[in-house]
């Protein structure tokens, strides 16, 4: 009569004993095999008594269960070390630099950003976005915005000019984007509301000017539209753009030829240690020119005076830019450093929205 | 426009504070620039006097000395002034003073041993002068004590505003001090000028040419006067404003240009010959101006000419010759006026930029042409005695005030403020309106010095900024229609920005650059049309306007090349000229890469080698570019070859048809390269965003219907033989050609020339994707389709199947 609790001590210390998967396949058919230990067991419970079978049976394939049980889980603990030799065995070298991403490198340009920016507040209120040729007719550009004959604007010195055409007309350079005001008043019934960003043009260049430069202009027309109106779209803008939560502006009658009354409008704000912020301070910045549309160029775009008024504003987009992100100086916008680029640009997928915010 | 406090008070009857009417100009609209106060920055300095200067102890360049300041015990105090000296008065600063000339904030020191608590300053430490040889010798009467400025009469403060173009008005000092008493800062003092009873006709007889060029030219002979430097209080003021002082005949007609806004002119009568003329000049004719440069003149310059030519250039400068100097006894005074375009072109033209100009190119009062004359008349009298003659007038002075109809609610209408129209009346009346007739309609009739006043718009500004824009208070816009905010932007905007975010997901780096280039640069990449040409262009390099986006970008990857950063990758979203007309403008987008600045990664790296930038780094961009705008690929060609700046190899052309070319890419022609002075590797790709098909229009937002096929893709791989000038892109249109229904991709996986191959071939692999639909293929079927593929691409470009 073999001790079966003997036998089941022995196999369990061999399980345990088995150094690698092989050795542990030696063990399982010694055991388990045909001729294995705890097989041969099982075949003598054909000849049995069912007496006899009924006390031995359950305790044969007790210790089969228990010696597979074993072989099982020593399986598990040795594919385990297995795998964690290997694992150990192909480490790499993680703080190895990759590729920096493309994403990562690309840059937008400030001042597109800001026109993203100035779009998305504007839609918000309303407006849409016009655009017109920077290479206009006198008239556009002069003449229907009220420019009197013999204006300076309309010199050499201030203004490009093209070659003559064979009428002697001369095109020009746009000094400013109000000639998109005449095109959309000429092109669409009121009521208006745009806003018109693009590239302008003037005849002076040194530390603070550069022939090329954006704006942006905004412009409602309707049979209401006043300066109350005006102030509160400007007022709103102000904070939007600059994410403040509330700004002091100040209205200044001024002068314009294609508006009439005319204001310039500076912002409040403190300037320390080279940071300019607003809805704080005691300077003023001035920041956009703004009115309501003169009653000849509305005449000049076939609207009556009498029935419909509105105003127009503009502003450097460059220079709100600069105002909010703190480029010191205007030349460099269009001298594509990328050393420049890369420190004022906004990462590719910085897309500014009034859901998300403006900036991130 | 300059002038100062007491001088403004000559004009205004206020009891405000300076600060108080520094911040009204502003709030009206006279911008104020700057305030000087000296008395105010000047506060700390008073007179002292020097007890004792003795040397000091241990230096030999010092002297100790004891001050007396008005106050308290002497001070003791080293000073380093060659003229500081015992008994003398100066100046003193006391410790904690700020000195401007030296920026610094003084405190109590030891100077070589000595203690020093304060400074005997020299004018230039106080910035009222240059002069920095001593400190300020006072004389013996000076009180000791009293603050300095107040003492040198320093101390009035001198206002600088920012004159709109449309205001002549305030370019007097009266007129600024008429809308100071609108805005209810005081009384103007608007006594009438007495008409001056001269004695005998003026003996100079003026003939004026064209009345439209000089519509009124009043003369006045002054007989036996007596010229010399005007009386202190004048210089001061001129002084104070900036202005020289020359002789009192001068100085009175600065004075009024400034007092008054009314020009004058003196003519040292005994120079005049003959009698004036004011008519245009002939060509060629000089004129020696008071300024002492000889002007050469024009027929649209006007003048003013005697027997002896040419007196004077009439409203801008007067000529040398004729001019007053101490020796002058008889003083013909002139007060005209000119025709503001012809004198803003004649300054212009001759460069002269005067007071007189200033004033005249922006609208003298004609009403006060008269009133001017007996002003100077009086002054010169009062200054220099003699004799005035009657008044000459030639012309006539013209009627310029306009009368405008004027419903009072023209102001709210426009400014959304509710101002009633007894205010609005009181404000017009205060600033010289007549108003004429009563109820909610009048009519209003511009005063003669407001030029500017051309209909209701501006009397509607006139009250508001008289009453206080400030007042306004700011209304929401209304919202057109009560909905979601539809969508704003065109296809155009819309592809400009995505392209932009786009370019830079792909690691380039967006430039902004002039929208003109040198012409030869223009030329270079297929503009240089004449009617693209600036007539004034700011530098020769900046002359013309870019047909391409390209030389921009490619000198702006040199630059930063030059600067140390070789593998830069740029683009540029913008505008590009092809004809001076709007249709000519169109946006491009193009980039441009140099160097290793491949998207995969810049530069070296330990996994692989630095690579330069190829065609295909190009072609990438602007693949990525058109998938990003969801340009369908399907019509889109890219044939080999591109424009004459890209190289002719090693470019392809992209487009939709023939007709419709878009945009191309590939490596920058070496010619280019030359011409520009650049240095590759450089590629580079340009797309016309306006010439892209526009999207279908479709009845909904619906996806086509998504048909997933039950089976697996399989794939088979091939590789041929071809000639080396056979397209790739042709071997696989012939692939996908072979069985349209089954097909759905093919891939080069290969490219191989060399070793094994024909030196005239080359061989291509390709792995061609088939997608069954309806069952399984069996290896008949797939074999058949195989065979297809091969005769295919044999039939189309003579390829062979690689054994």
């Amino acid at each position: 009569m073999t001790d079966l609790n003997q036998l089941e001590r022995d196999l369990l210390t061999q399980v345990d004993a088995a150094g690698d998967e092989a050795a542990l396949e030696t063990v399982r058919v010694s055991a388990l095999g045909k001729k294995g230990s705890v097989s041969e067991l099982l075949k003598t419970l054909g000849s049995m008594t069912p007496e006899e079978r009924k006390e031995r049976g359950p305790l044969i394939n007790g210790l089969r269960d228990k010696v597979q049980a074993a072989i099982a889980a020593r399986k598990d603990t040795l594919a385990e070390a297995a795998l964690e030799a290997r694992l150990s065995a192909e480490r790499i070298d993680v703080t190895l630099p990759v590729p920096e991403a493309p994403e990562a490198r690309g840059r937008l340009h400030p001042i597109s950003q800001v026109i993203e920016e100035l779009t998305a507040i504007f839609a918000d209120m309303g407006f849409s976005v016009a655009e017109g040729p920077d290479i206009e007719t006198d008239y556009l550009n002069f003449t229907a915005l009220n420019f009197p004959e013999g204006h300076p604007a309309r010199e050499m010195h201030d203004t490009f000019f093209l070659a003559p055409d064979e009428k002697g007309e001369r095109k020009v350079l746009r000094t400013h984007t109000s000639p998109v005001q005449i095109r959309t008043m000429t092109s669409k019934a009121p009521p208006i509301r745009v806003i018109i960003p693009g590239r302008t043009y003037r005849h002076d260049s040194d530390q603070t000017h550069t022939p090329m430069f954006h704006q942006v202009e905004g412009l409602v027309i309707d049979k209401q539209a006043n300066i109350a109106h005006m102030k509160w779209v400007l007022e709103e803008f102000c904070k939007a753009f600059f994410e403040v939560e509330q700004v002091k502006m100040r209205f200044r009658p001024s002068f314009f030829p294609f508006t009439e009354p005319s204001a310039e409008v500076d912002i409040q704000c403190s300037r320390k240690g080279g940071e300019i912020r607003f809805g704080e301070g005691t300077d003023w910045l001035e920041i956009l020119g703004c009115g309501m549309v003169h009653p000849n160029v509305l005449r000049n775009c076939g609207l009556d005076p009498d029935e419909y008024q509105g105003f127009a504003w503009g502003m450097g987009i460059d220079r709100i830019a600069m105002l909010k992100y703190g480029m010191p100086d205007l030349r460099p916008f269009f001298e594509a450093d990328v050393r420049w680029l890369n420190h004022y640009g906004f990462r590719p997928l910085d897309i500014p929205s009034l859901v998300s915010g403006l900036t991130s | 426009m300059k002038f100062t406090l007491s001088w403004l008070k000559d004009h205004l009857e206020t009891s405000a504070p300076l600060d108080e009417i520094v911040e009204t100009l502003t709030r009206i609209g006279l911008e104020v620039e700057g305030v000087e106060d000296k008395a105010k920055t000047l506060a700390p300095y008073k007179v002292a006097y020097v007890i004792s200067a003795v040397q000091h102890p241990n230096a030999d360049r010092l002297r100790v000395c004891m001050v007396d300041t008005g106050e308290g015990d002497p001070i003791q105090v080293v000073c380093g002034a060659p003229n500081a000296r015992t008994g003398m008065k100066s100046v003193f600063a006391p410790p904690g003073t700020y000195i401007p000339g030296k920026n610094i904030t003084l405190g109590v020191g030891t100077i070589r041993g000595v203690e020093s608590a304060g400074m005997l300053c020299s004018a230039a430490e106080l910035e009222i002068s240059d002069d920095h040889d001593g400190i300020i010798d006072l004389p013996g009467d000076a009180p000791v004590g009293v603050p300095y400025a107040a003492y040198e009469g320093l101390d009035d403060p001198v206002i600088e505003i920012n004159l709109t173009p449309n205001r002549p008005d305030c370019t007097s000092i009266h007129g600024i001090a008429r809308d100071l008493a609108a805005a209810g800062l005081g009384t103007l003092k608007n006594d009438a000028i007495a008409p001056v009873q001269g004695q005998g006709a003026c003996p100079v007889s003026v003939t004026i040419e064209d009345e439209k060029l000089c519509p009124v030219f009043a003369l006045r002979l002054v007989r036996g006067v007596k010229n010399g430097p005007s009386p202190e209080w004048m210089q001061r003021r001129l002084l104070s404003i900036g202005l020289r002082p020359i002789n009192a005949l001068v100085d009175i007609t600065n004075y009024m240009t400034f007092d008054r806004g009314r020009p004058l002119h003196v003519f040292d009568a005994k120079k005049v010959r003959g009698n004036l003329t004011v008519r245009r000049a002939e060509e060629g004719e000089e004129v020696l101006a008071l300024d002492t440069r000889t002007y050469k003149l024009d027929p649209g310059v006007v003048v003013i000419a005697d027997e002896n030519g040419v007196e004077s250039i009439g409203g801008i400068m007067g000529g040398e010759h004729s001019g007053c100097d101490e020796a002058t006894t008889d003083v013909l005074i002139e007060s005209a006026l000119w025709d503001p375009l012809n004198i803003a072109q004649t300054g212009r033209k001759l460069g002269i930029i005067t007071d007189a100009r200033y004033r005249f190119e922006r609208g003298v009062d004609p009403a006060f042409t008269m009133p001017g004359l007996d002003l100077a008349t009086k002054l010169v009298m009062d200054l220099c005695g003699g004799e005035p003659s009657e008044a000459l007038v030639a012309g006539q002075v013209p009627d310029n005030r306009l009368t405008v109809e004027f419903p009072w609610s023209e102001v709210p209408r426009l400014s959304g403020l509710d101002v009633q129209p007894s205010e609005s009346e009181t404000i017009l009346k205060k600033l010289g309106f007549g108003i004429q007739g009563s109820g909610e309609r009048v009519s209003v009739t511009a005063p003669s010095w407001r030029p500017d006043i051309d209909g209701k718009a501006d009397l509607v500004e006139e009250v508001i900024r008289i009453a206080g824009v400030d007042r306004i208070a700011p209304q929401p816009l209304p919202r057109l229609e009560a909905a979601v905010a539809k969508p704003i932007l065109t296809l155009i905007q819309k592809r400009t920005r995505l392209a932009r975010r786009s370019l830079a997901v792909r690691g380039l780096v967006e430039a902004v650059t002039w929208s003109f280039i040198a012409k030869s640069e223009a030329e270079l990449f297929g503009g240089g049309d004449a009617r693209l040409a600036l007539a004034n262009p700011i530098a020769a390099e900046l002359s013309d306007m870019r047909p391409s986006l390209l030389p921009g970008l490619l000198k702006a990857a040199q630059r930063n090349a030059d600067r140390g950063y070789g593998d830069v990758a740029l683009f540029e979203v913008g505008q590009t000229f092809a004809s001076d007309e709007p249709e000519g403008q169109s946006i491009k987008a193009a980039a441009v890469r140099r160097g290793t600045a491949r998207a995969e990664g810049v530069g070296r790296h330990w996994d692989g080698r630095a690579e330069a930038v190829d065609a295909f780094d190009a072609k990438a961009d602007v693949l990525a570019l058109l998938a990003t705008l969801g340009i369908p690929s399907g019509g889109l060609q890219i044939v080999p070859g591109g424009p004459a700046w890209f190289h002719p190899g090693r470019s392809g052309t992209l487009q939709f048809g023939p007709k419709n070319v878009v945009g191309a890419f590939g490596e920058v022609h070496p010619k280019v390269l030359k011409a520009l002075d650049l240095k590759g590797p450089l590629v580079a790709f340009e797309l016309n965003l306006n010439a892209l098909p526009p999207p279908k229009a479709k009845p909904t937002k619906m996806k086509p219907k998504l048909n997933l096929p039950d089976f697996q893709p399989l794939t088979r791989d091939f590789a041929f033989v071809v000639g080396r000038d056979v397209a790739a892109g042709d071997i696989v249109k012939a692939a996908q050609g072979a069985e349209r229904q089954l097909i759905v991709g093919v891939d080069v996986f290969d490219i191989y020339e060399g070793t094994g191959i024909d030196p005239d071939k080359k061989s291509v692999a390709i792995a061609v994707t088939l997608q069954p639909t309806e069952k399984t293929l069996t290896d008949v079927e797939i074999e058949s389709v195989s065979a297809k593929i091969v005769g295919e691409v044999a039939k189309k470009t003579g390829a062979v199947l690689r054994s």
